[in-house]
């Protein structure tokens, strides 16, 4: 049975990470290099995290499944990374960001942990403009910011619309630098497949090289998931194709509590899906709502193209509902709008699933320069994908799943209930309560990657100065590797007629259909059932060609819809478990009468962290959210 | 050190910097060479005699031929190195969008050595005594080759062959040596484009007005 | 739309390849060439034989995981697009379209499409990057930056390391890699300092690595798929020749 210790030091709030590390306990150079740190994922708090250590002086190995850490997917971030530099000097401050993010997350995350990312996003702003992230900039040499939906400054750095690629090239530079000093010891192509607990700590892991085929073990005397969130689950989302959930959901396996899996983020503006071949549902950064006005036709079935809909036919249904936050309302609230208004059959385009993003307005004041300026890459991207040229007319974009509050449970210093295992980044579920505001992804996980893990890892890691290397010939690796492959052998020898890709599909329609932006009680129930069903079609009809020693992108797709099937089924049971509305879960039993979310602070102010429990339900334990600095408040956008 | 010599940066450095210096000599040649066109050979005679013996120009032809050996042995070595840089080739012929006549320096470079070779049996060699001859009346050697058609045709291709060669080399030379921005290389490629035409129109045109002439 | 397709089979590095026809029916024009190949897996595996294997991630054309040579282009015939928004309605019924993978010395063919990118990271390691520790950095704002300079290495900064410039160039040469990374630094304040090791070592790896060197062609400006320009690689050559 676990237990949930927070650690979050006493005082006041903005006492609590400088009085933490004035206590945490140091490594000494020379013993940092006896200890080997395995860090898993190269993203935006992977790399940033393995960089740090491994400047530091420990021995690190990193893993990422992509043949090069370049490739991971916090490349695709577009709109920017929040810090409260308050260079606009409109009243921004690190308490204004803390309380932004708590309020935008439903008031559904710890106090302590915000406030420390709140801080620590300056240094990341200073720390990425050393290493030659080329951030926008004003004539005068300053760097320039922008702002972003759910709040009312302008605090966000960016790079076109391509700030993740920027950031994460940044620390890639940084890692391969720490690369060629052999600090860190790079393994591309590997998949995790297994944690490997020893006498209650983390000590190592088990990959499949995907090259060769060849399962791997690896030891350290600490194991850091940065792996990301899970949202492509719903098999069309946002993130790429080969995100998945795998290597938290081992963790899980192994004893790592999960907490609040049902909290995904529904991005409100991607390209809407087109076809049923489609794999994947393009982006459109939420800055764009900075110029752009969302509307559909006040008429229903409106099928007049969008320029020939004169004003006062149309419905900027957001600017009418929340006038004090308009457009830039945080994004729960505007995917919550845009699907009431396509139920209610204002849609537009070909499925009627879509609304228009207008930047007509925009430009008649600003000019087309000025928005080619901000959001050319984006303008581009949109045509390419469908044709559209959105400098003429209207940009259509529709809700797809996006970015994961919940994750693995971590405490103040970001380790799990599994000693000596930490998730920094996505993986965790530390900052972002029920909803992530934009831009605030790439400033946690770089955060959390650049200047958290490397004082907490050290706490941790003090004691174990004489712990020697550990050696993977023990009995724990062997039983780890031994079931890795069970696995694949069980996957290969079903030999049935459906793909992998085939049951991912109807996973993620289960998923977007009841666990999607709305839920419902009836709905999450039948779900189960449904996934419960389909669990056991794929383990009696999946059809995995090739060999298990080669390289097999088949297999590997196949091991990943393996572990979302299971996910999946946990998702829905905190869902169910959590009968209120906060963030982006919305549950239709609980909201006000105008239909925005109600939540239930008496009975649901806690985090839902699950522990696994074999072939039993999963053990809820619930860790209470104590607001001692902040009022708890209905959050309200109008 | 070595590694910075014979970096393939250094080596294009090296090309270029000899293909700039060939440039120069070539409208120096046009020069002497549009003499042949009066009918007294006594001011093409003079200036073949004085480029073959005054002191400057003796060291200066050294060097003019150093630098062709250089420009053609780095030009070949980084050739066979960029041939060795993709032993498998596409099956499908590569139709990306690239410069004019880029890709095919090697060839017309080939070309113009030809020509060289050419060129130094019917002159140069006698000059040296190699090759049988009156090295004092370089005129008439010169009338009486342009009397033969084949080497006119052939006299002709080469040049058209050098002048694809020149376009690109010129403005190639310029982007080597870290010389290119927005505004300056569209004006070196003009002039590549003037060099390049001017030059081999220049040469070209001399048999054709003997022939007129004659 | 039916398709006839043509794409190199190649089962690892030692093996010798070929090229398979397949007979593609119900492509769709508003499918990716992406998603064309994994519906072609999608029945190859059906019918019991082997998928292609190929990679692709994002499919918004910024991981630089694909690409595939196309017909005679690298990443297709469009400009400024990477494979995976490469839409199929550039294709009409009845096409024969030829895929073949990356062909470079120091790209060896992994499987099928794949081919290994790894000496881009090896060029990078080499002085693509700025050495700051996390902790050293002054205030962002301590350092101005024209904005001019600023958005000349943004625009070099944006590549995304995918190899068509190398794949694209009849030398198989990585100048324009290898610039854009060098330019982004160069252009900055806060890269000068490292300026000169950084030209060194990343030509000298480059070098060792077995690319070709540079013609001039700009082939490689006219496959990449961010369109990043010439003129960084002749920044890069200033900053070598600076370097001594």
């Amino acid at each position: 049975m676990i237990t949930l210790n927070s650690k979050i030091p006493g005082g006041p709030l903005e006492e609590k990470w400088t009085r933490y590390k004035a206590n945490a306990k140091l490594v000494s150079p020379a013993n940092k290099k006896k200890l080997d740190i395995i860090v898993v994922g190269t993203g935006i708090s992977g790399a940033p995290a393995a960089s740090a250590l491994g400047e530091l002086g420990y021995n690190v190995k990193v893993f990422c499944y992509q043949d090069t850490p370049r490739r991971a997917h916090s490349v695709a971030a577009q709109g920017g990374i929040n810090a409260a530099k308050n260079y606009k000097n409109d009243g921004d401050s690190v308490y204004h960001l803390f309380y932004d993010i708590i309020k935008g997350g439903d008031f559904r995350a710890r106090e302590g942990n915000v406030y420390r990312i709140a801080e620590v996003s300056n240094q990341v702003i200073d720390h990425f403009t050393a290493i030659g992230v080329p951030f926008a900039r004003e004539y005068g040499g300053t760097l320039t910011t922008r702002s972003f939906g759910g709040v009312q400054v302008s605090r966000t750095f960016y790079s076109r619309g391509q700030t993740g690629q920027q950031v994460l090239l940044g620390a890639y530079s940084s890692l391969t630098r720490q690369i060629k000093e052999g600090t860190v010891t790079m393994y591309p192509r590997r998949e995790m497949l297994d944690l490997v607990v020893v006498d209650g700590k983390a000590r190592g892991i088990i990959v499949r090289n995907l090259l060769t085929g060849e399962i791997e073990r690896h030891s350290a005397h600490a194991v850091v998931l940065a792996t990301g969130g899970y949202g492509t689950i719903y098999y069309l989302s946002t993130l790429a194709v080969n995100s998945n959930a795998s290597a938290a959901w081992k963790a899980y396996k192994r004893g790592a509590a999960f907490a609040n899996p049902s909290f995904v983020q529904i991005h409100p503006s991607s390209v809407p899906q087109m076809n049923e071949f489609q794999s994947k549902l393009t982006l459109m950064s939420e800055s764009l709502r900075n110029d752009g006005r969302v509307w559909v036709p006040k008429t229903k079935g409106d099928k007049r193209p969008a320029n020939e809909i004169p004003d006062e036919e149309r419905d900027y249904y957001l600017e009418r509902r929340y006038p004090a936050f308009g457009n830039l309302v945080p994004r729960d609230v505007a995917s919550r709008a845009a699907k009431e208004r396509c139920d209610a059959g204002y849609g537009v385009g070909p499925t009627g699933l879509a609304v228009n993003l207008d930047f007509r307005d925009a430009i008649n004041k600003q000019g087309k320069k000025a928005i080619e300026d901000k959001y050319g890459n984006l303008f581009e991207m949109y045509k390419d994908i469908t044709g559209i040229d959105s400098y003429v007319e209207p940009m259509r974009i529709y809700p797809a799943g996006h970015y994961t509050m919940g994750g693995l449970w971590v405490d103040y210093e970001l380790m799990t209930t599994i000693p000596g295992l930490f998730a920094v980044g996505e993986s965790n579920f530390s900052d972002h309560g029920a909803n992530r505001l934009g831009a605030s992804s790439l400033m946690q996980g770089s955060g959390d990657g650049y200047f958290i893990l490397p004082y907490t890892i050290s706490n941790y890691l003090a004691p174990e100065i004489k712990t020697p290397r550990i050696k993977t010939d023990i009995p724990e690796f062997r039983e780890a590797e031994e079931k890795a492959i069970e696995r694949i052998k069980k996957l290969l020898a079903i030999k049935g007629k459906t793909t992998a890709t085939d049951f991912h599909k109807k996973l993620g329609k289960i998923m977007w259909d009841h666990c999607g932006m709305t839920r419902n009680e009836a709905g999450l129930t039948e779900a189960i059932s449904m996934i419960r069903g389909l669990r056991d079609e794929f383990w009696k009809d999946l059809i995995v060609p090739g060999r298990a020693d080669e390289l097999n992108q088949e297999l590997e797709k196949a091991g990943r819809v393996a572990d979302f099937l299971e996910l999946g089924e946990l998702m829905i049971i905190d869902a169910l478990n959590r009968r209120e509305s906060c963030g982006a879960h919305f549950r239709e039993e609980s909201q006000t009468a105008d239909h925005e979310a109600l939540r239930n602070d008496d009975e649901f102010a806690y985090v839902a962290a699950w522990e696994y429990n074999n072939d039993q339900p999963p053990i809820l334990h619930k860790e209470e959210l104590k607001f001692e600095f902040v009022e708890l408040k209905q959050r309200s956008y109008k | 050190m070595n590694k910075v010599l014979f970096s393939a940066v250094s080596k294009k450095f090296v090309m270029a910097l000899a293909g700039l210096f060939l440039l120069l000599f070539l409208p120096v040649h046009l020069g002497i060479n549009l003499l042949l066109l009066k009918s007294d050979p006594e001011p093409f005679n003079k200036a073949a005699h004085f480029m073959a013996t005054f002191p400057l120009v003796k060291v200066v032809e050294i060097l003019l031929i150093l630098v062709i050996l250089v420009h053609i042995s780095y030009g070949v070595t980084l050739q066979v190195h960029n041939w060795l840089s993709r032993p498998v080739g596409y099956s499908v012929r590569n139709k990306s969008r690239t410069l004019a006549f880029s890709k095919f320096m090697i060839w017309t470079g080939g070309a113009v050595l030809i020509f060289i070779v050419i060129h130094f049996f019917n002159f140069y060699f006698i000059k040296l005594g190699i090759v049988d001859g009156d090295p004092e009346n370089f005129y008439s050697v010169a009338h009486q080759l342009f009397a033969i058609p084949g080497y006119v045709i052939l006299y002709w291709v080469c040049f058209l062959l050098l002048g694809f060669h020149l376009y690109h080399a010129l403005q190639s030379a310029f982007q080597t040596l870290g010389f290119a921005n927005t505004f300056w290389t569209p004006v070196i490629k003009a002039i590549a484009l003037i060099y390049a035409v001017v030059l081999p129109i220049g040469f070209a045109i001399i048999p054709f007005v003997i022939w007129q002439f004659k | 739309m039916k398709l006839t397709l043509k794409i190199w089979k190649q089962k690892n590095a030692g093996s010798k390849g070929r090229f398979a026809k397949y007979d593609l029916d119900g492509v769709a024009a508003e499918m990716s060439f992406i998603e064309m190949l994994t519906y072609l897996n999608q029945t190859l595996i059906e019918k019991g034989e082997e998928p292609v294997a190929f990679e692709h991630d994002c499919h918004e054309g910024i991981c630089g995981s694909c690409g595939m040579y196309i017909n005679g282009y690298p990443h297709g015939h469009i400009k400024g697009m990477t494979t995976c928004l490469l839409s199929m309605r550039y294709f009409k019924d009845g096409d024969t379209i030829v895929v073949e993978p990356w062909r470079a010395k120091p790209f060896p063919v992994i499987k099928d499409l794949i081919v290994d990118r790894s000496a881009f990271d090896k060029i990078q390691a080499a002085g693509g990057f700025i050495t700051v520790t996390a902790g050293a950095a002054p205030d962002a704002n301590s350092m101005l930056v024209s904005k001019r300079n600023s958005d000349l290495a943004f625009d070099a900064s944006i590549c995304i390391g995918c190899g068509a410039c190398v794949a694209a160039c009849k030398n198989a040469s990585a100048m324009l890699f290898v610039s854009a990374k060098v330019s982004q630094y160069a252009l900055l304040p806060q890269g000068r300092p490292e300026a000169k090791e950084r030209a060194k070592a990343m030509i000298a790896e480059m070098d060792r690595q077995g690319f070709g060197s540079c013609s001039n062609t700009g082939a490689c400006e006219a496959q990449c798929p961010k369109q990043i320009k010439l003129f960084n690689i002749a920044r890069l050559n200033r900053e070598y020749y600076k370097a001594f």
